[in-house]
């Protein structure tokens, strides 16, 4: 039989059952839908987290105190990580273009009745582009600030907005801890990234911070801006080897220190998210599959339906071949049309979702192409059954069926 | 055109044996018009589904147009079926939403022909329904359906027409036209078994085969003395 002619017939049969044909197809179009929307979800996901990551600035190597602790057991962080760790970082190692040490902590922040209670992080003016930090308006403190420990600050967009509204901080006193520290700028919106909002904190000289308001000698952490094109592997070792000098740290004992890399963060996240869009892709999958399950539960019933349609095809001459494509063409047919329907609700749905929520979406033509092939697929396989039992049909028991 | 040997056919209905066919033999001879007739229960849908290439006898063989069939696989049956058969059943059997061009084209579709539709008008031209090609079964009046069957069985140029109460559901009038068209198509040279209970149905025949209890049996020489006296009235008995 010619297949223009079986696809014609197979057409008719779905459109003479509008309602069920849609129904039956309705899981398919949700579940393709669902696979590309989700995929199309996580994907978004994947790629903001990975930009928000080169976003605090490529080429990073934070040093932070290695957590405490023997056997497992870890009791806190040590206190270990000096102003003269980071001099000698920055004055041996090569390959370290800049660095930035970093202290902080939650204060109490006032200005005239305005209140607010966020973190003061102490670093040097480094610290601004080693994490892709700008200044909107004022500027920033310089390094003679730093080193007259002058009682100065820069504030996130949401804390400058927190304390003073509308109207301009720069030149304005604020209370930190309840001491005098003068506005010299305010920083350009970074955006929510989640874990922390970069953008609601204050800034002030790390000699400040350490001494007068902590009053602490040791560093959070200290992060390194290495040169462009730098081995950061190599830089990591060299500048472990030199902390162990300095801290005398035995021969087999662990490191004191730790250092994170960015590659490190990336590919961790990378992980998490590729873990978080196949988990979504898979929950897609079931419903793609009982989608499946409904056109095969409709094309048993057609089949039964049509047994004496199927009786007088035979009669005249139809091969059971010829029976089996008939019925499998028309689950495919389903399944196909469903499919594209689902692939156009899918990306209209990912693109609604990307426009009117948080989150971005991206759509992979990957991700189309398998959820089409996808739905084909569950066409054929859930067709299959239901297409062999009526090319197996006796022709005399078929013709015989009311 | 057909010649059975011995054919035997035996059902187990309820744990007990029917014999559907007990050693049935006939033969009929290519341009004849036959009517196999017997009540309900003696054994002629079984031997018009086996003369069909439906279904195949337990034992014996059946040879259609020189060829043994009764081996042959279902496909090898289909294709039989396809080729040298033309069905035309008691209600019709035309594919809904299809239209009369389409349920007659549909034999040359499975035979692989290309050329289906200039065959099919040609096939329902003889039947007398060349302007009505474009209409569905349901807007067909019985008689006109029955037409398009005929159509469809003829389409394909078999070797045996063969029809299953072709009149049991059509008024009298209507049966007499479809029989006149079965006496026009056999004069053409057309060979055509009618299967039937009705002795009025197969008094249009020139011959008619009896069967009750799954024989054949011997007809009572006053139903069809005109036959006989006729002497063209030869019958296949054993």
């Amino acid at each position: 039989m010619l297949f223009w002619m079986i696809i014609k017939v197979a057409f008719k049969s779905l459109m003479a059952n509008k309602l069920r044909s849609m129904l039956a197809m309705l899981g398919i179009i949700i579940g393709v839908a669902a696979v590309i929307a989700m995929l199309a979800i996580g994907t978004g996901a994947k790629q903001q987290v990975l930009d928000k990551i080169s976003a605090m600035g490529t080429n990073l190597l934070v040093v932070r105190p290695a957590p405490r602790g023997t056997g497992g057991i870890m009791s806190g962080t040590q206190l270990n990580l000096t102003d003269a760790d980071a001099k000698a970082i920055l004055a041996k190692i090569d390959d370290v273009q800049s660095l930035a040490p970093v202290v902080g902590r939650n204060y109490q922040m006032k200005y005239l009745n305005q209140n607010t209670n966020t973190q003061a992080l102490g670093t040097t003016p480094t610290y601004l582009p080693i994490r892709d930090f700008e200044i909107d308006s004022g500027r920033m403190f310089t390094d003679f600030d730093v080193e007259h420990w002058n009682r100065v600050a820069v504030l996130g967009p949401v804390t400058a907005s927190n304390l003073f509204g509308f109207s301009d901080p720069v030149g304005q006193t604020i209370k930190i801890n309840g001491i005098n520290f003068l506005v010299l700028g305010v920083l350009k919106s970074k955006g929510d990234q989640g874990w922390f909002n970069p953008d609601d904190q204050v800034i002030v000289p790390y000699t400040v911070d350490m001494h007068l308001l902590m009053g602490v000698d040791s560093l959070r952490e200290i992060d390194v801006q290495c040169d462009p094109g730098a081995n950061l592997d190599t830089v990591q070792n060299d500048i472990l080897t030199l902390i162990r000098v300095r801290h005398k740290t035995q021969p087999g004992a662990p490191d004191d220190v730790m250092i994170q890399n960015q590659a490190q963060f990336i590919d961790a996240f990378s992980a998490a998210a590729t873990t978080f869009t196949v988990l979504l892709g898979t929950v897609g999958g079931i419903s793609l599959l009982v989608g499946g399950i409904g056109i095969m539960n409709i094309m048993l019933v057609t089949v039964t339906e049509r047994t004496r349609e199927i009786g007088i095809r035979k009669a005249i001459g139809a091969r059971e071949f010829d029976i089996l494509s008939q019925f499998l063409i028309e689950a495919m047919l389903m399944s196909g049309v469903g499919g594209l329907t689902g692939m156009g609700l899918g990306i209209a749905t990912a693109w609604l979702v990307g426009m009117f929520s948080p989150f971005p979406t991206v759509v992979r033509i990957y991700s189309v192409i398998m959820a089409l092939a996808f739905s084909a697929a569950v066409g054929i396989f859930f067709g299959f059954y239901p297409a062999t039992r009526a090319a197996k049909l006796d022709p005399i028991e078929a013709l015989r069926y009311e | 055109m057909i010649r059975a040997e011995n054919l035997f056919k035996t059902y187990v209905l309820g744990g007990q044996e029917v014999h559907a066919l007990d050693d049935v033999s006939l033969v009929v001879e290519e341009g004849e018009m036959v009517a196999i007739r017997g009540p309900s229960g003696s054994g002629k849908s079984t031997l018009m589904n086996i003369i069909g290439c439906l279904d195949r006898p337990d034992s014996g063989h059946y040879f259609l147009a020189g060829q043994d069939v009764s081996g042959m696989t279902k496909n090898g049956l289909a294709e039989v079926r396809n080729r040298r058969i033309g069905f035309i059943f008691q209600n019709f059997n035309l594919l809904p939403r299809m239209t009369a061009l389409e349920n007659v084209e549909l034999p040359l579709h499975y035979a692989g022909h290309r050329e289906a539709a200039h065959a099919a008008r040609e096939a329902l031209a003889i039947v007398g329904l060349a302007d009505r090609w474009h209409h569905e079964p349901n807007q067909l009046s019985g008689g006109q359906r029955q037409r398009v069957a005929v159509a469809r069985a003829l389409v394909t140029n078999p070797a045996i027409l063969l029809a299953d109460e072709p009149t049991g559901a059509l008024d009298s009038k209507t049966g007499e036209e479809i029989l006149a068209l079965f006496k026009e198509l056999n004069a053409q040279g057309r060979t055509i078994l009618v299967v039937t209970h009705d002795s009025d149905v197969a008094a249009h025949c020139r011959r008619e085969i009896h069967i009750h209890d799954g024989k054949i049996v011997d007809l009572p020489s006053t139903t069809r003395a005109q036959d006989i006296l006729s002497a063209e009235f030869v019958p296949e008995v054993v």
